[in-house]
């Protein structure tokens, strides 16, 4: 083994992963909270929506889950070019991961809506409920519940997602490693760090998530 | 003077699509077969194991699920030079694919034979099987039905992200996309006929999922 490991250009770098970290970390976040409400339109449209738009969305949510995701950044980023739209980088990764999420989420919630038997609803408007005292207190509470965890998931894939920004030269975590390491020729040392910086990201979402599900679905165990 | 570096879509670019296709469905194959092999045993160690093997592989296999793909696609291609052993993009992705896809399969396997009571396996054990004929006569049936759903759902991913490989140079079908589009300026066109790909390949195994979903979950 000739190989020396130069971890100090890396350190010097350090502040500016970091930061990229941030942008990582608000691009998943705003992609999953848009995504979050497709989703749930996109859910609520596949099940009770008029044909034109019921198959909308199950186009919309067949391809999400059935093409790579990069293939679906490539699609904003290159494709739409056809038609002269040309996107900047973070709105290609946002519209791209969006789109991703959504189709995924709008399942999750389809399932979620789905578990909660329809008599609840009855049940709930001959006691006297308004149909949206119904929706807020009795449904929601325990859609929610069903598909947290798979909204946590979601929001981990998309930070990983986020990555791909890279090959659309987006500077998030992976873009500005790529930027730094093919400035210094020290790849492995970079892509290190980097995988342990999202390691750590990934360990606070989910630890985050956690401590809020324990919080807030006390109820009905 | 006319054009060179441009030129239309002609009819042997749909063959150069065609053989990228089958070369991400070999990488695919390839490393799905490995990685659920591989998936298989650790699901058992992490099930069987004392804590330390059980933790350490936990950990391990963790990580693999924590990192993007594309950034362990890059380090394992740059390591392996390191340590004396370059390998070709194909070699690597292979590895590296295989690898995720043994993280993924671990968990599923080790929820296919936790989903097998305990009772049965004692009543397995009393009828005189050994450790092994439990496993393979009581354990392995069962549980395969109870997680065959999930590990299509993983096969689905692995196809799909099998297109980051792209990332080392290794000419996959999107990989193939991009050079036509350079080539051609046509992307739109290019785009659409390799999304019809995947999906051809995608959805008919989601279907099957779906549907032993349907038929086994009683």
């Amino acid at each position: 083994m000739d190989y020396n490991f130069h971890w100090r250009p890396v350190f010097r770098a350090l502040p500016d992963l970091f930061e990229a970290a941030l942008i990582t970390l608000e691009i998943s976040t705003l992609s999953i909270l848009l995504g979050i409400v497709l989703g749930m339109v996109l859910a609520i449209s596949k099940m009770k929506g008029p044909w034109p738009l019921r198959a909308l969305a199950i186009g919309w949510i067949e391809i999400a889950r059935n093409t790579p995701a990069l293939f679906q950044l490539f699609f904003f980023g290159f494709g739409l070019g056809a038609f002269g739209l040309h996107l900047s980088p973070y709105m290609i990764v946002l519209i791209g991961l969006t789109y991703n999420n959504a189709g995924y989420l709008a399942e999750t919630f389809r399932g979620g809506i789905n578990a909660v038997p329809e008599t609840q609803v009855k049940a709930g408007r001959s006691l006297g409920m308004t149909a949206t005292q119904v929706f807020t207190r009795i449904i929601a509470p325990q859609v929610l519940k069903i598909v947290y965890h798979p909204m946590t998931n979601q929001f981990v894939w998309a930070v990983l997602m986020s990555s791909l920004g890279m090959l659309v030269g987006f500077r998030e975590l992976s873009g500005e490693t790529q930027f730094f390491a093919s400035k210094t020729f020290r790849i492995f040392e970079y892509f290190a760090v980097t995988a342990l910086i999202y390691y750590v990201i990934v360990k606070i979402i989910l630890g985050v998530s956690k401590l809020i599900a324990w919080r807030a679905f006390r109820w009905g165990n | 003077m006319e054009q060179v570096f441009f030129t239309g879509l002609q009819w042997s670019d749909a063959w150069f699509l065609v053989e990228a296709a089958q070369k991400s469905l070999w990488i695919s194959v390839l490393s799905i077969s490995v990685g659920t092999v591989l998936g298989i045993i650790f699901g058992w160690v992490l099930h069987e194991g004392r804590w330390i093997a059980a933790g350490t592989l936990g950990t391990v296999l963790d990580a693999f699920r924590s990192i993007p793909l594309i950034i362990q696609l890059v380090l394992f291609f740059n390591f392996f030079p390191i340590i004396g052993f370059p390998l070709d993009p194909f070699q690597a992705g292979t590895i590296v694919l295989a690898l995720y896809t043994s993280a993924l399969v671990a968990n599923v396997a080790r929820g296919g034979i936790e989903s097998v009571g305990e009772p049965m396996q004692r009543a397995a054990r009393s009828l005189g099987m050994s450790y092994w004929q439990n496993l393979r006569h009581v354990v392995w049936p069962i549980g395969l039905r109870s997680v065959l759903p999930s590990w299509i759902g993983v096969v689905l991913g692995v196809v799909k992200d099998s297109a980051l490989v792209s990332v080392l140079g290794y000419v996959e079908l999107l990989r193939a996309s991009q050079i036509l589009i350079t080539r051609t300026q046509e992307p739109f066109a290019i785009l659409a006929i390799v999304g019809v790909f995947y999906f051809l390949i995608s959805f008919p195994i989601g279907r099957i999922g779906k549907r032993l979903e349907g038929k086994w979950s009683s």
